[in-house]
């Protein structure tokens, strides 16, 4: 059914529609929303859930954990400092090979504090052996949500999925949304079927303790699945079209790449603004395509070099920066790229940080500085500020 | 409990999970390079390097008549530390 709701309510019924046993969160601004309306719908019953209310978003991930174990679907959210907080039960989550979900809102990292958008927070997270996916709107969220159950959940996987969205920019939005009915959602996702769970009467533990004879192995296992996971999320992905007629992109989505010269690179909700621009910029004769970043873990190698390789130029936009580094996505755009045939300059622009608004201008700067080639630089900097400094 | 074999489901991932009473096969007396003797002259029986033994591995058998179980004693000392009567001394062990 087709309704006008907030991208937080998007999410909200998209996992009261896929059935979770536990919910688990702490509210944090820009994630409240979606917190608040999944509280509300567990307490008008329209959610069969336990609904615990903790005292931070580290008990909120490991009642998660516990719940997962003990063989319930289960459910959190959060973002920025609520995600670092959260940090040291993900590793946790991903080692324990537990199949969560949550949805990672992004927002800037403090100090200084600001509730705004970037990626710095789930970007930070990246080797954390959780699953992530980056949504462009409200209705690839309420998709993504679905299908990151599906894929968690799956035998080849067993690996935590953090479904990421761009704060108040996708969470406070109001789009028109198609909410699928719980029968078309119980007949793509069956109930969770765990391969073990914690039961009193065959007692057993979880991630005890590994020494330096086993430690390496298991490792070794969570990359070999989270690697083979890319297949799954493929297919998740056209199983999903199938059943409910709706496809975004598998790990990767294109953007009038055909004859482009120049190959942006985007993640999140910037995707659509730069549809937006490189349509204007295509009446004007320059010939830009784009690749939406779907899926960000695992990375998909394979499929960047197919769509990457035949571009004279490709240019990363990333709302996040390895602080002493590169940019992130970049850097590994440009490792993936490494020793092929044809290896295109791969461009980095750093802007959108704290919520700075990513206009057509800053595209547009990003475009002159990247063919006057600039291969790091952060676009849309207030000059007058950092001269009076 | 993991689930239904006849699903044809994956092996748990390896270590994951695993089954309790570990500790009665894995000793970690060795640990230690110490370990307490007992000089029955001066016991009194108070009880004391029972109670305070991190490991629980002091037994009283009798009055007077302690046991520690070597299998599982580290070698921490606090028994010695704790006797009232300096009736346990920390040897170096020798394996």
């Amino acid at each position: 059914m087709r309704k006008m709701i907030e991208g937080s309510r998007a999410v909200a019924e998209a996992v009261g529609l896929c059935r979770p046993g536990v919910i688990s969160a702490y509210p944090i601004t820009p994630q409240t929303h979606i917190v608040e309306d999944l509280s509300q719908l567990v307490a008008d019953g329209k959610i069969d859930a336990e609904y615990v209310r903790v005292e931070s978003e580290h008990s909120a991930a490991s009642v998660c954990l516990g719940a997962v174990a003990a063989g319930s679907r289960s459910y959190s959210a959060t973002t920025s400092q609520g995600l670092m907080l959260m940090a040291e039960v993900l590793y946790n989550i991903a080692g324990m090979r537990l199949p969560l979900v949550i949805t990672g809102v992004n927002r800037a990292l403090s100090a200084p504090l600001s509730i705004w958008n970037d990626q710095q927070d789930t970007m930070a997270l990246r080797d954390s052996g959780w699953l992530q996916l980056y949504a462009e709107n409200s209705q690839e969220v309420l998709d993504m949500h679905i299908q990151a159950y599906k894929i968690a959940e799956d035998d080849r996987v067993l690996l935590p999925v953090m479904v990421c969205m761009d704060g108040f920019i996708l969470t406070h939005t109001y789009e028109s949304v198609d909410v699928p009915t719980q029968e078309e959602v119980d007949a793509f996702l069956p109930p969770y079927d765990p391969l073990y769970k914690l039961d009193p009467n065959d007692p057993y533990t979880l991630g005890a303790f590994a020494g330096p004879e086993m430690y390496q192995e298991m490792r070794f296992e969570i990359q070999r699945d989270a690697l083979a996971s890319k297949e799954v999320v493929k297919e998740v992905a056209r199983d999903f079209q199938s059943a409910f007629g709706r496809w975004m992109g598998d790990v990767i989505d294109t953007y009038m790449i055909e004859d482009a010269e120049t190959i942006y690179v985007g993640l999140g909700t910037i995707v659509g603004t730069m549809k937006d621009w490189i349509d204007t910029r295509r009446e004007r004769g320059d010939k830009i395509g784009l690749v939406k970043l779907r899926c960000f873990r695992p990375f998909p190698l394979e499929e960047l070099r197919e769509a990457l390789s035949g571009a004279k130029r490709v240019v990363v936009l990333e709302k996040a920066v390895s602080v002493g580094a590169y940019g992130i996505v970049a850097a590994e755009i440009r490792a993936a790229l490494y020793g092929q045939e044809r290896t295109p300059p791969v461009h980095c622009g750093i802007t959108g940080l704290g919520g700075r608004d990513i206009t057509f201008a800053t595209l547009d700067e990003m475009h002159e500085r990247a063919e006057a080639g600039e291969t790091e630089f952060f676009a849309g900097l207030r000059k007058e500020l950092l001269e009076a400094s | 409990m993991t689930a239904d074999a006849s699903k044809n489901r994956r092996k748990p991932p390896l270590g994951i999970v695993t089954r309790p009473g570990s500790s009665l096969r894995n000793k970690t007396g060795p640990w230690g390079i110490m370990r307490p003797v007992f000089d029955w002259e001066k016991c009194t029986g108070c009880n004391t390097c029972e109670s305070i033994c991190p490991e629980g591995c002091i037994r009283h058998l009798e009055k007077k008549q302690y046991e520690a179980d070597y299998e599982y004693c580290k070698g921490c000392g606090m028994c010695a530390a704790a006797c009232p009567f300096d009736a346990i001394t920390m040897e170096e062990e020798h394996r």
